[in-house]
């Protein structure tokens, strides 16, 4: 059953055609890795599939909502789908803590007790128990971008999207940020993640999805980074090596 | 006749610096909620409250603060609304605070980074929560500095409610100078009360504004 699916989505910023009908769908529990050069559309192509873009003509369908339609609840949609930025973008006024409760507490209208019980939880599974009452600002790149994770995973998504989450990360915090996405995968959560991590990528993701000049250039299983079809898949890979 | 300053006109004096005081309150209270709503309507997803209030920022601003109390004291009694001067001032300072305070607030809540807004509406929250929550509380520290700064102002600008007949600092002056002709050791009095008014608020909005930068730059280091 997809849980994602991209059918000739068309987007254009200004006179700048990003997306030329890209389509694409992801199965429930697969690890999706879009990947391709910057500009290629691939993070255009993730907003998307939680309208933080409104596209221009395609169909997106997620979790059984019709994403581009314009009776769309878009509230039900955000409930479905859980983002982590490259920026991490936790709120700085907020402790790791209250960053977490916010979703649970003012959509769900959960009782504050059991929020903070998910919050404890969802902390351990990105081992940062112990820092529950820090401040973003007292937190490292990569333990913001596990709290951004964590907080994420409170609202209980069906889906997760990870939109090039640690390019701004140094490689230690990289690992420890990957490290947690690989246990989210084995989990059993569906996911698309846009990465520069090709190692990574061939390791987890079921399906990859290059992406060239707005157009998935070519898809397949993470054999086709060893074998790629398409001189520009080739020439990507070369150069990410 | 008495012609010599004394513990009275000190009295009297003091006695307008309090009513200075209380009209400065009047205009950041009444200013600061209608600001609040000058700020709202700037970025609301509306066009036409945009453009409204927009509007009327461009046309308080575009008008001096002596003409706006001109048209309440003696234009609304002419529509039969009579007015006290009190009430005059106290009006027509807010009309020209609102207009300020929600061009800072605007700005300071624009700039909070647009991906805090996303972030917020990916965890679902409403347009209200997102404001609330995470916007706001974020904005206020950004614009305490500033709003602190501009108290000053309105400290400062009370003044012209001496022409409206209202009996702050500046027209106790004017009154007791009438009486004993010491224009320049008055007016130096008043020089001076203002400046007691008004520096402990711009040390303040210094030392905000100190800090703010410093936290600034931590905030910046950690999102960079």
């Amino acid at each position: 059953m997809s849980i994602v699916v991209l059918d000739n989505v068309k987007k254009s910023f200004g006179a700048v055609t990003v997306l030329h009908g890209v389509s694409f769908s992801v199965e429930k529990g697969q690890v999706m890795a879009l990947i391709g050069a910057s500009g290629s559309g691939k993070s255009t192509a993730l907003r998307c599939i939680d309208r933080l873009e409104q596209i221009d003509s395609g169909r997106i369908e997620v979790c059984g909502h019709q994403v581009a339609s314009a009776d769309l609840d878009l509230r039900k949609l955000r409930l479905d789908v859980g983002i982590v930025f490259q920026s991490y973008n936790l709120f700085p006024h907020l402790t790791v803590e209250q960053n977490i409760t916010l979703g649970p507490v003012s959509v769900k209208r959960m009782p504050k007790s059991e929020a903070r019980k998910i919050t404890a939880d969802v902390l351990a599974k990105v081992g940062l128990a112990d820092k529950a009452s820090a401040y973003p600002e007292q937190l490292s790149g990569g333990q913001q971008q596990r709290a951004a994770i964590a907080r994420s995973l409170a609202m209980q998504p069906k889906v997760m999207l990870f939109d090039e989450v640690t390019s701004a990360l140094d490689p230690k915090l990289t690992g420890e940020v990957l490290r947690v996405i690989e246990q989210l995968a084995d989990s059993g959560m569906t996911m698309i993640m846009v990465t520069h991590e090709m190692n990574f990528a061939r390791r987890i993701a079921d399906r990859i999805v290059f992406m060239h000049d707005g157009r998935v250039h070519e898809q397949g299983g993470a054999e086709i980074l060893s074998a790629p079809a398409t001189p520009e898949l080739r020439d990507f890979v070369s150069n990410e090596l | 006749m008495d012609t010599a300053l004394n513990l009275n006109h000190i009295g009297f004096l003091l006695d307008g610096a309090l009513w200075t005081l209380v009209l400065s309150l009047m205009a950041f209270l009444g200013g600061g909620l209608a600001g609040f709503a000058v700020a709202m309507g700037r970025i609301a997803p509306q066009r036409i409250i945009r453009i409204l209030t927009t509007g009327y920022v461009q046309l308080v601003q575009g008008t001096p603060l002596l003409v706006i109390m001109f048209v309440i004291y003696f234009g609304l009694p002419t529509l039969g609304f009579s007015i006290s001067p009190l009430l005059a001032a106290g009006l027509s300072m807010t009309i020209y605070v609102s207009a300020y305070l929600g061009e800072i607030w605007r700005g300071a809540i624009q700039s909070v980074p647009r991906a805090q807004w996303e972030a917020a509406e990916c965890l679902a929250l409403s347009r209200g929560q997102r404001m609330f929550k995470v916007i706001l509380p974020q904005a206020i520290r950004i614009a305490t500095p500033p709003t602190v700064g501009f108290s000053v102002q309105i400290i400062k600008n009370t003044s012209l409610a001496s022409v409206v007949g209202f009996v702050e600092l500046t027209r106790a002056g004017q009154l007791i100078n009438n009486s004993i002709f010491e224009p320049f050791m008055i007016y130096l009095i008043i020089a001076g009360l203002y400046f007691c008014l008004c520096f402990p608020v711009s040390l303040l909005s210094r030392r905000l504004e100190r800090t703010g930068v410093a936290r600034a730059q931590r905030i910046e280091l950690v999102s960079a």
